[in-house]
């Protein structure tokens, strides 16, 4: 953990801070709230459960795809790419 | 009472093929299904379009039915995608046999080509290190069955077929069939049940041959080609009473359908821990990289196996208007539409384009 | 490899750790799990700005005191069950736990019934926005409506004020002589009658509304607004978030997989336990919302209970029925006024979409009776929900009920699937 209890990763390649114990769905969403996937027909699609049920906060982190945001903690380091 | 020209029993690919073709020729057809149109060993198999060389007979119809499908290229409910099938050959035992199946392939009308290691690791990246080359057959393809036979089916409606859905056939009589609500029809009948039939037709014999799949998430650009080890006929035609072969496709929507196992004498449908742990460590052998997909369903089916691997298509022995098309095993989806048209050809007394003989149900009572 | 327990409690919310305390008590090595990184469930979430809530800090302490008899196990997820084993995935291994006997703790999740607009951006649930917003969603200055049924939207509002949101308004979907006469009961629990006034005094000023509901959401990439139909007429309100959830429904996927019986008689099924929470399966009990939603405090009885009956000890549990019976009385109350009013379930137009996963619209479910049928030709619920949104609305919607459950109970690493084998890491 970085001073002042705050986490820093990326999102996108773009450099986000955030609490400790924010979860990667808070660190994407002060980026790029819109959107955190594309859904089959292509729309953009964001959090709905908060839960870890709906799937819909799918993102691709360290290069594994398919990880739910809102269950995963952020991490000092993580590389969270949206879109997939 | 109901007259019909035919009475195809059962609306899984198979049945749906034959009350497809059959309302095309202009034939009044009926078409009873208890449950959803393609439900059973349509809805649970790969849909992989795949000539097997191992039986002459099988590959001729196979051949014939593969030309039918190119029909369907363009149609939305089939999402025919032509992926081609990629064997490949473990150790040069395996790799020895290659050329054979191509001649024998080619021989049947198709295209098939040896690729040795280097080609190999082109076409398919994610293979284990260590393969010994294989063979590419580029324009089978791999289709979506349940929806197909929905297409059918509803296609066969429009063309003034009636559909008892929902309802099982009682009983077969003499050119009539009694529905479970005692509904009874009159005509000939075509028995396309797979795996249930044995509650119609006890004498003929048909095993069901459990076999599991797991699909993932989507993952495109990891898989391009149907891909199975050149062991497979081995699993797939051999009589053990469990066994596993390394058989994975690439899905239209960039997901991957893992398979494959075969096991007899078991008719619990619960998907089985360790089989399918066993059918993993195969797939993984061959691609390592599954490892780390997620997976997002497991299902199981069971595949309607008769003794000699060949399906019963042709008239029933020693009865009067009852006709059959079943028993396809794990390749019904393959030989459906060549099935019917066989099937057709027979009903309207004419010679079908390719010798009937080996599939006449009247082998399993000699 | 194989790690085996005296009990095993799946689910850290309240009524699992007061399951994991209440065995531990006995002596019992117990091993508690749960998917998400920290213990609390939804109730009792951590919020990062402002810490755990003092009960769930109380109660995971109680646990620690006893170390030695309880294991922590956070994010793990249960993938599939058999007898009394589970195959569970973590972040980086599959592992399976084995044990003489288990409490099911598995929860509640929100109803979530789609309506035109609900799959844009910036619309979750009611405590699907609360639990975002404990885990640092950012929420600070953003204009937000909340709206859908029953008490969980007060909380909801209450959390969003504190992380700094502007609540515009709290629309509930029952109409106001239903909730009146809901207040009016409260005092027959002085523990929730004071909670109600602290939330009200937290909420003060947020006009609530009831006898309204959300018909549709706007905006093209994400949202921008929402029309609410209400009794004096409809309103469109500007907002950047939507909080709308419909109540809650059981979690039964694991209790269905290990063969314990549900009861479908009150809508989304539960699972069906006796007086002393044993399931129809021996050695499984279930405690908390997952055998029928009824707040807070019958789960951490019923967790007690079900603690002591797993270790062996059903005396003890006995001793806590009355107060059960109690707390239970506290869910019908629940039911019977936050009803939901028919129109909430005919809001989704022939194209909106039913099945996130899949994209599939209403319009390509018409005429199908069965869930299964309708995914083989749709590919409704074929997606990595695995029908818990789109099957638990067609549910409510009265279309056809859920299909069946299978393994992975939630979509799995294939080398989590082939752990088993000792050849496998």
């Amino acid at each position: 953990m970085s001073a002042a209890g705050t986490v820093r990763l990326s999102v996108n390649g773009e450099p986000v801070a955030v609490p400790a114990g924010s979860s990667v769905a808070a660190a994407v969403a002060s980026v790029a709230a819109a959107r955190f996937r594309r859904s089959v027909r292509g729309e953009p699609r964001a959090p709905l459960c908060g839960m870890g049920v709906c799937f819909e906060c799918r993102v691709r982190i360290d290069d594994t795809p398919h990880q739910r945001a809102c269950m995963t903690p952020a991490r000092d380091g993580m590389q969270v790419s949206t879109d997939d | 009472m109901s007259h019909y020209d035919l009475i195809v029993v059962g609306a899984g690919i198979v049945g749906a093929s034959c009350a497809d073709e059959a309302a095309t020729a202009g034939l009044r057809v009926a078409i009873v299904e208890p449950g959803p149109i393609g439900g059973g060993a349509t809805a649970c198999g790969m849909g992989h379009l795949v000539a097997m060389d191992d039986d002459p007979a099988e590959l001729a119809l196979a051949r014939y039915s593969l030309r039918r499908w190119e029909d369907h290229v363009d149609l939305a409910e089939a999402e025919f995608s032509r992926c081609g099938t990629l064997w490949v050959a473990r150790n040069e035992t395996e790799a020895e046999g290659i050329a054979q199946r191509v001649a024998r392939l080619e021989a049947s009308g198709g295209e098939a080509e040896a690729v040795d290691a280097q080609a190999l690791y082109r076409l398919e990246p994610a293979l284990a290190p260590g393969l010994c080359g294989g063979m590419l057959v580029p324009r089978e393809a791999v289709v979506y069955p349940p929806r197909v036979a929905l297409h059918l089916v509803r296609r066969a409606l429009q063309r003034g077929a009636t559909l008892y859905a929902g309802r099982a056939v009682r009983r077969l009589g003499r050119a009539t069939v009694t529905l479970d609500d005692g509904t009874v029809l009159a005509g000939p009948a075509l028995v396309a049940t797979g795996c249930a039939l044995p509650e119609l037709l006890p004498q003929l014999p048909l095993r069901p041959r459990k076999g599991h799949l797991l699909i993932t998430e989507r993952y495109p650009g990891l898989l391009h080609h149907q891909v199975l080890e050149l062991g497979y006929a081995s699993s797939a035609h051999g009589t053990a009473g469990s066994s596993v072969a390394f058989n994975v496709q690439p899905r239209p929507t960039g997901q991957i359908l893992i398979g494959s196992s075969r096991e007899f004498d078991v008719t619990d449908p619960a998907v089985s821990g360790p089989m399918l742990q066993r059918m993993l460590q195969r797939a993984f052998d061959f691609m390592p990289a599954l490892r780390g997909l997620r997976a997002i369903r497991a299902w199981t089916g069971f595949r309607p196996a008769t003794p000699d691997g060949r399906p019963y298509l042709g008239a029933v022995p020693d009865s009067t208007d009852l006709w059959v098309a079943a028993g396809h095993e794990g390749l019904g989806v393959t030989t459906a539409l060549g099935s019917a048209r066989l099937m057709l050809d027979l009903l309207q007394g004419r010679p079908p384009a390719i010798d009937p003989a080996p599939y006449a149900p009247a082998r399993a009572l000699a | 490899m194989t790690e085996r327990y005296d009990v095993l409690v799946v689910g850290a919310g309240p009524a699992g750790l007061a399951a994991a305390r209440a065995a531990a008590s006995h002596g019992a090595r117990v091993g508690l799990l749960d998917a998400q990184a920290r213990h609390g469930g939804q109730v009792w979430r951590h919020d990062v700005l402002h810490g755990t809530p003092r009960p769930a800090r109380k109660a995971f302490d109680l646990l620690v005191r006893t170390r030695g008899h309880v294991e922590w196990l956070p994010q793990h997820q249960v993938i599939s069950a058999d007898h009394r084993t589970l195959l569970v995935e973590t972040p980086r291994a599959a592992i399976r736990l084995s044990c003489g006997s288990m409490v099911l703790a598995t929860g509640a999740r929100e109803l979530l019934l789609p309506f035109p607009g609900w799959t844009l951006p910036g619309v979750t649930g009611a405590g699907g926005i609360q639990a975002l917003a404990k885990q640092g969603w950012p929420v600070h200055g953003k204009r937000v409506v909340v709206a859908g049924s029953g008490p969980l939207l007060l909380a909801a509002a209450a959390t969003l004020r504190r992380h700094g949101a502007r609540v515009l308004g709290i629309y509930e979907q029952a109409p106001a002589a239903a909730v009146a006469a809901f207040a009016m009961q409260l005092w027959r629990w002085p523990a929730r009658a004071v909670q109600a006034a602290l939330l009200r005094a937290r909420l003060a000023g947020i006009p609530y509304r009831c006898g309204s509901f959300v018909r549709m959401a706007h905006g093209r990439d994400a949202l921008c607004g929402v029309d609410v139909d209400d009794p004096r007429g409809p309103l469109r309100i500007p907002c950047d978030l939507l909080a709308v959830g419909y109540g809650l429904v059981p979690n039964v996927e694991l209790a269905s997989m290990l063969g314990c019986a549900l009861d479908h008689t009150r809508g989304h099924p539960c699972v069906q336990v006796d007086a002393l929470l044993r399931t129809s399966v021996a050695g499984v009990y279930a405690a908390g919302e997952s055998c029928g939603i009824a707040g807070l405090a019958a789960a951490r009885i019923e967790g007690g209970m079900a603690g002591h009956a797993a270790a062996g000890f059903p005396a003890a549990a006995t001793a806590l029925l009355p107060s059960r019976q109690r707390a239970r009385r506290f869910a019908d109350l629940l039911a019977q006024h936050f009803a939901l009013d028919a129109r909430t379930r005919t809001l989704a137009g022939a194209d909106t979409i039913i099945c996130r996963c899949e994209d599939v619209t209403l319009a390509a479910l018409d005429g199908f009776t069965d869930a299964r049928a309708a995914k083989l030709a749709t590919r409704c619920g074929m997606g990595a929900c695995q029908g818990r949104i789109c099957g638990t609305a067609l549910a409510e919607l009265d279309r056809f009920p859920h299909g069946g459950i299978r393994p992975p109970l939630f979509p799995a690493r294939l080398a989590t699937l082939a752990t088993g084998d000792p050849s496998t890491p």
